[in-house]
């Protein structure tokens, strides 16, 4: 294999398992432990992407969730994912992934050419250049949006499954670095609940790649005593691959766990992702810190990246990004990198910004042959696919230019570090202040705003014996808060070889001078935005940071500026001569890293989006081809087409066959209520707007129900059951609402009432056999006698139907002789199948909602929700026959005599015949007195039912209309959207069996 | 998204709950005798307080029981929760 970057020895990899993968179509090798970008560059692949305007030649800049360029395509087909950080992908077999924003390919890229036209795209191009003339947006903005983005996001519905977790603990610790065990290690061992959440696979931190000791123990070996440790404790939760994403108010966290995104075989019984949202009383912040670009002449080819993450790739996976390397700091951490690349045999010199440099670092270099460039810095790169020459040049402090004579070096990497960022992101989403520190030329933690915590490098705190202390201290103190029996403290002392010490830190920024042309200086990588980008939304006026931000989009994009935010503040406070103080910073929102929209979503999705009710009988309906309808949750059979029929045969004949014979409707949807209680009687006088104090056992009434407003809100049969008991139906939309509503007064206006309320609707199947034949065809499967004199409308008998103990009530939502039969849940198929079967001579026929529809219009019963809008009296319904007189008091009563509800002009239901006698009018059509060229015209109403009725032979509808009862026999126009206007006839709004003989056969 | 102590269940999550407006408005006891702007007042106005609010909400998807809740409105802190019918708390519980 090739590999030829790897070194012979070291790496936390493991060399004995060698996993393929393609990268653009090529095949590759590399370690189980890799990341893509570090077995990219193990095989000396540095050119990984294009970028997003200018269409770039880029390489790896980091080795972790702040990487900017090496964003790729991954995975193939339903599974692919976009804008793919390639330092965090860890390798596994068969992995697949493709560079981004290129064509025909990352090596041979059409688009580069924006790159030779680039004088011509600075920062606001477009918003100069499309501008004009205004109706053309649209058509530009197809091109630009093609031209632009990113990846591609996949077609196919994705096979994956996500999970959601809700977690509750004391203590929530973000960030697995040294900091963060010793605050878990501190908390667990007083015994607090603590959730450890770390990005990345392996935790250690960043300490994992560097030299250090521990009370004068090996660094490695103590961090892996620890994490065995918390491994070993049970309050100890520990959640690696796991990103922080979003901090919100009381400490509420979400984070998201990639489970199975790293293994090759996805399992079946494990989610890919999970997503967590965590509630704790504290949370400490332990993310460290993000190395900080230097801001030089083309700082953006393939070869040049962080010094930190080229001591990671060398340290952690045994690759050597380069051979011929210079490091270019202005700090003496970096030092580190640079000793460490030497002794793996790569030929290094330094360039530093700075004019002191420590002794010790300056003898050091001496010693091992390092060249070090003391105060100069890089003026330019050169190299197209990759870097391979820099210039150097002298810094004169006094003219605050550089000069005296270019050197040229052959590099083919450069390692940069301006410095370390305190990864404050999550810290400022939870309202924490922040502050600008001169010493560390970076924004640090200021005031905290939660009950919160913030240590280590995170806190903008450097020093390693520090950190140890007060992160174990402040572990020890959140128990001590919590309550829990506190550990002893311990006393630590770290070591590093080289300590990144407060005071070694140069703030560097290019002069002005030199935004040299034709090359770029860039600040922000993944949006192409250059320091000239910066200085011209200056010089155009857009001073304030938010403004500089829209202007350029820096600090967008899939990084939101995490190695670029701080360079484009300070940059702009060199040109104002500011302090960054007073230029601000902009906000940090959720997420923290991009997040599928699959986790967000977990299991909520699919039939699980919207739980769906079904029946008892609901497979019946399937089996005999009933189309269906939503009505809330529920799935209800809307028309049972036979052959060749469409909706209106279907409803034609169900409808006639009701009326002439015997139909069946599953009514089981009906909301149900079963109330009991010594002051039941009481209640339901307050909640129906008519009287039921003498309602006698076995006896049915319907009622209305009003808000407090006066309004309709539900209404449904109640019968009385027994001396406390009675059953109340509600309309099968309003069940819940009416339960809610009974509770409410129940339980916070009337607390000495004695009423118990259960919900039973799923406890009953309810058939309503309805027809002239119900009674006959009924007698023959029951014991009850179910002759006019004794069963007869309105009231409620209990006995065997078809062998089943059952409750029949006789009440008719059609008109005709009805039953309502309810069956247990778990007969319900059954007796139903009995009926069909039983029913067969009578020409039983099953119907669905929309026979209901129109067999209860043709006598003008109303549907609350259809024919109600929450702004209609009973009095508005002509039900004043239903609303008590004599109840001192009632929900709605006293609304009835507002000034509004009392006016002679409100809106009354009437029937609407059509004149034509066959336009079937579409609901919720506008009622004019007279239909006009164009508006305004008298506006009367609206119509809220409309079908066409099989048993009159013509089209019949409802409506409101202003004054309705006073315009009977009036004519009216309804214009339709096609342009027609309809004539129709106000009427009554009963059409069928207006005498209501039909039920009381 | 809070804990909310429910007086019934104990601390649960803010999702098992809904929130109904503003607590301690009493339906008249004699609506019928109640003036047009009484009834007004108790139908229509609420109080829109920055700071303390006290509110009624439900767990619903729990015990379903009606409980009153006193919140600041402006730091969104739940200072206390008691049930319906016990005595309003004083500003100097807080």
């Amino acid at each position: 294999m090739s590999n030829q970057n790897r070194t012979m020895f070291g790496g936390r990899i493991d060399r004995g398992q060698v996993i393929n993968f393609v990268f653009n179509g090529k095949n590759y090798k590399g370690f189980h432990g890799d990341t893509l970008a570090s077995a990219l560059l193990a095989n000396d692949v540095h050119l990984v992407g294009r970028s997003f305007k200018y269409h770039r030649a880029r390489g790896i800049l980091t080795a972790g969730s702040e990487e900017p360029n090496a964003i790729v395509q991954l995975g193939l087909g339903a599974r692919t994912e976009p804008n793919m950080r390639a330092t965090e992908i860890e390798l596994y077999e068969g992995l697949e992934a493709a560079s981004q924003n290129c064509w025909p390919s990352v090596n041979y890229d059409v688009g580069s050419l924006n790159n030779i036209l680039s004088s011509i795209f600075p920062a606001g191009f477009y918003y100069k250049t499309f501008k004009w003339p205004p109706s053309l947006w649209l058509f530009y903005e197809h091109f630009i949006r093609k031209a632009a983005g990113l990846g591609y996001s996949p077609t196919a519905k994705n096979p994956d499954r996500y999970e959601q977790k809700f977690y509750y603990c004391d203590l929530t610790i973000v960030g697995g670095g040294i900091s963060g065990l010793l605050s878990a290690l501190a908390a667990g061992r007083s015994g607090c609940s603590v959730l450890l959440i770390d990005e990345n696979p392996e935790l250690g931190g960043y300490l994992l790649d560097y030299n250090f000791s521990i009370n004068e123990k090996d660094g490695l070996k103590w961090i892996k005593n620890i994490v065995d440790e918390l491994y070993s404790m049970d309050n100890v939760r520990i959640l690696k691959r796991t990103t922080a994403m979003g901090y919100y108010d009381y400490n509420y966290l979400t984070a998201l766990e990639k489970v199975t995104n790293h293994c090759d075989q996805l399992s079946k019984t494990t989610p890919r992702e999970r997503y967590w949202r965590v509630r704790s009383k504290k949370i400490v912040l332990a993310q460290g810190a993000f190395e900080r670009p230097l801001v030089f002449a083309d700082n953006d080819r393939p070869g040049i990246m962080m010094a930190s993450a080229g001591k990671k790739y060398l340290s952690r996976y045994g690759v050597l990004p380069g051979k011929s390397v210079v490091l270019f700091t202005n700090n003496d951490h970096a030092y580190q990198t640079a000793f460490e690349f030497n002794d793996k045999g790569a030929k290094i010199s330094v360039i530093d910004t700075r004019e002191n440099i420590d002794i010790r670092i300056q003898n050091k270099c001496e010693d091992l042959g390092i060249k070090l460039y003391s105060s100069f810095s890089i003026i330019s790169t050169k190299g197209n696919k990759k870097v391979n020459q820099i210039e150097v040049q002298k810094v004169d402090r006094k003219q605050n230019e550089l000069s005296g004579e270019c050197i040229t070096l052959d590099v083919d990497c450069i390692l940069m570090s301006g410095g370390w960022n305190p990864a404050v992101q999550l810290f400022s989403q939870s309202r924490g202040k922040l502050k600008y520190d001169k010493v560390l030329n970076t924004f640090v933690p200021d005031k905290l705003i939660q009950d919160q915590i913030i240590i280590g490098c995170n806190n903008g705190c450097f020093d390693l014996s520090k950190n140890l202390n007060h992160s174990y201290q402040e572990g020890l103190n959140a128990a001590k808060d919590l309550n829990y029996e506190v550990a002893d403290n311990i006393n630590w002392k770290g070591e590093e070889e080289i300590s990144f010490t407060e005071s070694s830190v140069e703030p560097y920024m290019l002069g002005k001078k030199k935004v040299t042309k034709g090359s770029k200086h860039f600040i922000d990588f993944q949006n192409d935005v250059t320091a000239a980008d910066i200085f011209l939304a200056q010089r155009e006026g857009y001073i304030s940071v938010e403004h500089t931000k829209r202007y350029t989009t820096t600090g967008m994009g899939t990084d939101q500026g995490k190695t670029s935010n701080v360079n484009a503040l300070a940059l702009m406070s060199h040109i104002h001569e500011k302090p960054v103080d007073e230029i601000g910073h902009t906000t940090f929102r959720p997420p923290f890293s991009p997040q599928t929209f699959g986790a967000i979503a977990g299991r909520s999705v699919d039939h699980l989006f919207d739980p769906e009710r079904r029946t008892s009988i609901h497979k019946w309906h399937e089996e005999n081809n009933a189309v269906f309808e939503d009505v809330g949750q529920w799935k209800r059979p809307y028309y049972f087409p036979k052959k060749n029929e469409n909706i209106h045969d279907a409803v034609k004949r169900e409808c006639l066959a009701v009326r002439n014979s015997l139909g069946m409707l599953d009514a089981s949807t009906l909301g149900k209520i079963d109330l009991r209680g010594p002051d039941t009687a009481k209640f339901l006088n307050m909640i129906y707007t008519n009287a039921w104090s003498k309602l006698e056992i076995g006896s049915c009434r319907y009622g209305l129900m009003c808000n407090e407003h006066g309004m309709i809100f539900d209404d449904g049969v109640t019968t009385r059951l027994g001396d406390d008991h009675y059953h109340m139906t509600t309309t099968t939309g309003g069940a819940a609402r009416v339960m809610s509503w009974l509770e409410e007064f129940l339980q916070t206006e009337w607390l000495d009432m004695e009423v118990f309320c259960t919900s039973v609707t799923e406890q009953w199947t309810v058939l309503s056999i309805s027809g002239p034949n119900s009674r006959k065809f009924l007698q023959e499967l029951t014991d009850i006698d179910l002759s006019k004199e004794n069963f007869p409308f309105m009231k409620f008998r209990e006995g065997k139907v078809c062998g089943i103990d059952s409750r029949v009530f006789r009440i008719s939502f059609t008109g005709e002789l009805s039953f309502e039969v309810n069956v247990p849940s778990r007969y319900g198929r059954f007796v139903w199948e009995q009926f069909m079967h039983h029913g067969k001579k009578y020409n039983i026929t099953p119907y669905g909602t929309e026979t209901m529809h129109v067999l209860r219009a043709e006598k003008g019963f109303i549907i609350v929700g259809q024919d109600t809008d929450g702004s209609v009296t009973p009095m508005d319904m002509n039900m004043d026959w239903i609303v008590s007189k004599k109840k001192q008091d009632f929900l709605g009563k006293r609304s009835f005599t507002r000034s509004d509800t009392l006016r002679s002009d409100r809106k009354k239901f009437v029937g609407l015949l059509v004149n034509d006698k066959k336009t079937v009018l579409p609901e919720g059509s506008h009622i004019v007195e007279k239909a006009l060229k164009q508006p305004p015209m008298k506006m009367l109403g609206h119509v809220t039912s409309s079908y066409y009725s099989p048993i009159l032979g013509h089209p019949i509808a409802l409506a409101m209309i202003k004054n309705g009862m006073n315009l009977l026999g009036e004519k009216v126009e309804i214009p339709l959207m096609n342009g027609k206007v309809i004539e129709a006839t106000i009427s009554d709004t009963v059409f069928y069996d207006k005498e209501g003989n039909k039920n009381n056969e | 998204m809070f804990v909310i102590k429910c007086p019934y269940c104990g601390e649960r999550d803010q999702t098992e709950f809904s929130c109904h407006g503003e607590a301690h408005i009493a339906r008249p006891d004699n609506p019928a005798e109640v003036s047009d702007e009484e009834w007004g007042e108790y139908l229509f106005f609420r109080n829109n307080p920055k700071g303390i609010h006290f509110e009624r909400w439900t767990h619903d998807h729990g015990c379903r029981r009606w409980f009153n809740v006193m919140r600041d409105t402006v730091s969104d802190k739940i200072i206390r929760t008691y049930k319906m019918g016990d005595q309003k708390p004083g500003v100097q519980d807080v």
